[in-house]
């Protein structure tokens, strides 16, 4: 019985162990080498801290190395927490206090290792790469016997990894996906996609979103290859299409926001730039229909996928394949949900909708759940809630803030969200959690944020006595991520109140709407 | 010059445009400042940059950008 999403990796390894699993810019690493290289570090992870089912960090950059130590630290009976250190510095400390993790592994190829971190280098060398499972075995690097013992007494529930995401009161909450959320997922995506051995995804999303699960495990699960993409051609639309051709890519999973540099720079001539390609999967914000047609102009022989769900269903709930002309102004439908999701509209007492156009919030439940937010059990209890309407036994629910309606076909449209979540160029970001950190600058009196949706803008709507923003990004930079940062300052003398005696966020959008057009 | 330095400060308040290189070769530029950039050249400047013009070495500092734009504006 597979309960261990690296149960498909000791699979995969012994049937293909000289295929290419990994491809980044500093080369190729076949089956074999990343099982062996994962088992070297899961040894040394086990024999330093002898727990399991604790958090280690893995310091990130787009290499093989960072996937090779997420499954290390599995192989050891731990989950692995992905971190970007080129944040600021202060929400990295703010993350690694919320998790604080048993180990930390550097996998970036530099020579400034974070401080606290044992590096990716020390642990997998030129030599060992060489070597075979057997010799590494011999030299005591790798401990089958311990990693074995690890395996039999894993459960599919035990926490798979952590992927911190913006939290409305300023500190990022993580949450935490079980292997079971991930071996159904894979699963599902074969039944509705059909992926095989000759499957090469590109890898587009950074390894702390969790677009970046799917390519990870969707290729393990059918033995195909990742290509990961550097970070510099999706500043290159051109390169970006070249790059895809030259790797003979057929997979895009990709965020909305990085299929749009292509389409909104009309980066294609014809079906030819990329040939191989074959299925267009994207998730993570509203695709607009104008630049899906523009693709399906191009490339009209790919397979178009819209992609739904937050990180706390594990990735995606729903989904619709792109089966008819849109127009440009029209929404297409984040569609119906994966085998084994169950995905329902919930009016405001949490009863079950099911009349056409009737807008409700999604609520999601099944082994996809989300095991809650790591050391969160405030917000856990919150989000995830025990479904009031099936009083006999509990059933677990969890609660996306989006809401939606049917269509006349039965799928599920995106409306709008509930509170002040917003999506931004692919990011899920809190409005709260900016304000929060604006707030805690001295020389502004207060701040609020608006996101104008229709220009991608986010507002920051300050109160102090002069002109200031320049200062403001300056102290926003040690805060938050640069995709956090507002992309309009507009200074009040007094910020407006409305009659509640809070500010009064519609009338700052609307003065702001009416100088701007 | 001038009115592009002014664009680039509003997009990046956070970089000293007079020294800065390697804008996206060292990951300062990420792929929203060149679209917003990019735009924003054409609504204030009104100079359409061709997407094969597009590259690194054409945005890696204030230099190479205005460089760019004068080419169009030939």
């Amino acid at each position: 019985m597979i309960r261990n999403v690296l149960d498909y990796l000791d699979i995969d390894a012994a049937k293909a162990p000289d295929r290419i699993a990994l491809e980044d810019e500093y080369g190729c690493m076949t089956y074999s080498e990343v099982r062996n290289s994962a088992r070297i570090i899961g040894t040394f992870v086990a024999r330093k801290v002898s727990v399991t089912d604790r958090p280690v960090a893995v310091i990130i950059d787009r290499n093989a190395r960072s996937i090779v130590s997420f499954f290390g630290i599995v192989y050891s009976g731990n989950f692995y927490v992905p971190i970007d250190a080129s944040m600021p510095a202060e929400r990295v400390a703010l993350i690694l206090e919320t998790l604080s993790p048993v180990m930390i592994i550097d996998a970036r190829k530099t020579d400034n290792v974070f401080e606290g971190a044992v590096s990716f280098d020390e642990l997998i060398t030129e030599d060992v790469l060489k070597s075979s499972g057997d010799e590494l075995a011999q030299a005591s690097l790798i401990d089958e016997k311990l990693l074995s013992c690890i395996n039999s007494r894993m459960i599919d529930q035990a926490p798979l990894y952590s992927i911190f995401t913006s939290g409305s009161t300023g500190v990022p909450k993580g949450v935490l996906i079980s292997h079971r959320g991930v071996l159904d997922l894979v699963q599902a995506f074969e039944e509705a996609f059909s992926f095989d051995e000759e499957t090469v995804f590109c890898n587009q999303a950074p390894f702390d979103f969790d677009v970046s699960v799917k390519d990870i495990y969707n290729s393990l699960y059918c033995c195909g290859r990742i290509v990961i993409a550097p970070r510099k051609l999706f500043m290159s639309p051109k390169l970006l299409v070249s790059f895809l051709a030259e790797k003979k890519i057929d997979t895009l999973i990709w965020a909305v926001s990085a299929l749009r540099i292509i389409s909104d720079f009309k980066a294609l001539d014809n079906a030819e730039n990329i040939p191989a390609l074959k299925r267009v999967m994207f998730s993570g914000e509203v695709m607009p229909a104008k630049s899906l047609n523009y693709w399906k102009k191009m490339i009209p022989s790919a397979k178009y996928v819209n992609l739904y769900g937050p990180t706390e269903i594990t990735c995606n709930c729903t989904y619709y394949v792109i089966d008819r002309d849109f127009a440009d102004d029209e929404k297409i439908p984040v569609g119906k949900p994966f085998v084994n999701s169950r995905v329902e509209l919930r009016d405001e007492s949490l009863k079950v909708i099911t009349d056409k156009n009737v807008t409700g919030e999604i609520c999601v439940s099944g082994k996809c759940l989300a095991l809650g937010y790591w050391n969160n059990k405030e917000k856990t209890d919150e989000a995830f809630v025990t479904d009031p309407c099936n009083p006999e036994y509990p059933v677990k629910m969890y609660r996306t803030g989006d809401l939606g309606f049917y269509d006349e076909d039965g799928n599920i449209v995106f409306a709008s969200r509930r509170d002040h979540q917003i999506k931004h160029m692919g990011h899920r970001i809190e409005l709260g959690e900016i304000e929060t950190a604006l707030n805690s600058i001295s020389f502004l009196t207060i701040s609020v944020c608006v996101y104008e949706e229709s220009k991608e803008k986010i507002i920051c709507f300050y109160q102090a006595d002069t002109e200031c923003k320049k200062e403001i990004v300056a102290e926003l930079s040690k805060k938050l991520p640069k995709y956090m940062w507002p992309n309009e300052y507009v200074r009040y003398d007094v910020l407006p109140l409305n009659k509640n005696g809070k500010i009064d966020r519609k009338l700052l959008r609307s003065e702001w709407e009416q100088n701007n057009g | 010059m001038d009115e592009l330095k002014k664009i680039l400060e509003d997009l990046r308040p956070d970089i000293d445009f007079d020294t800065a290189e390697n804008l996206v070769d060292g990951n300062v530029f990420d792929s929203f400042d060149i679209i917003t950039l990019v735009a924003k050249i054409s609504e204030e400047m009104g100079v359409e940059i061709n997407v094969d013009d597009i590259l690194p070495e054409n945005f890696n500092s204030l230099k190479a950008i205005a460089q760019l734009v004068d080419k169009y504006r030939k």
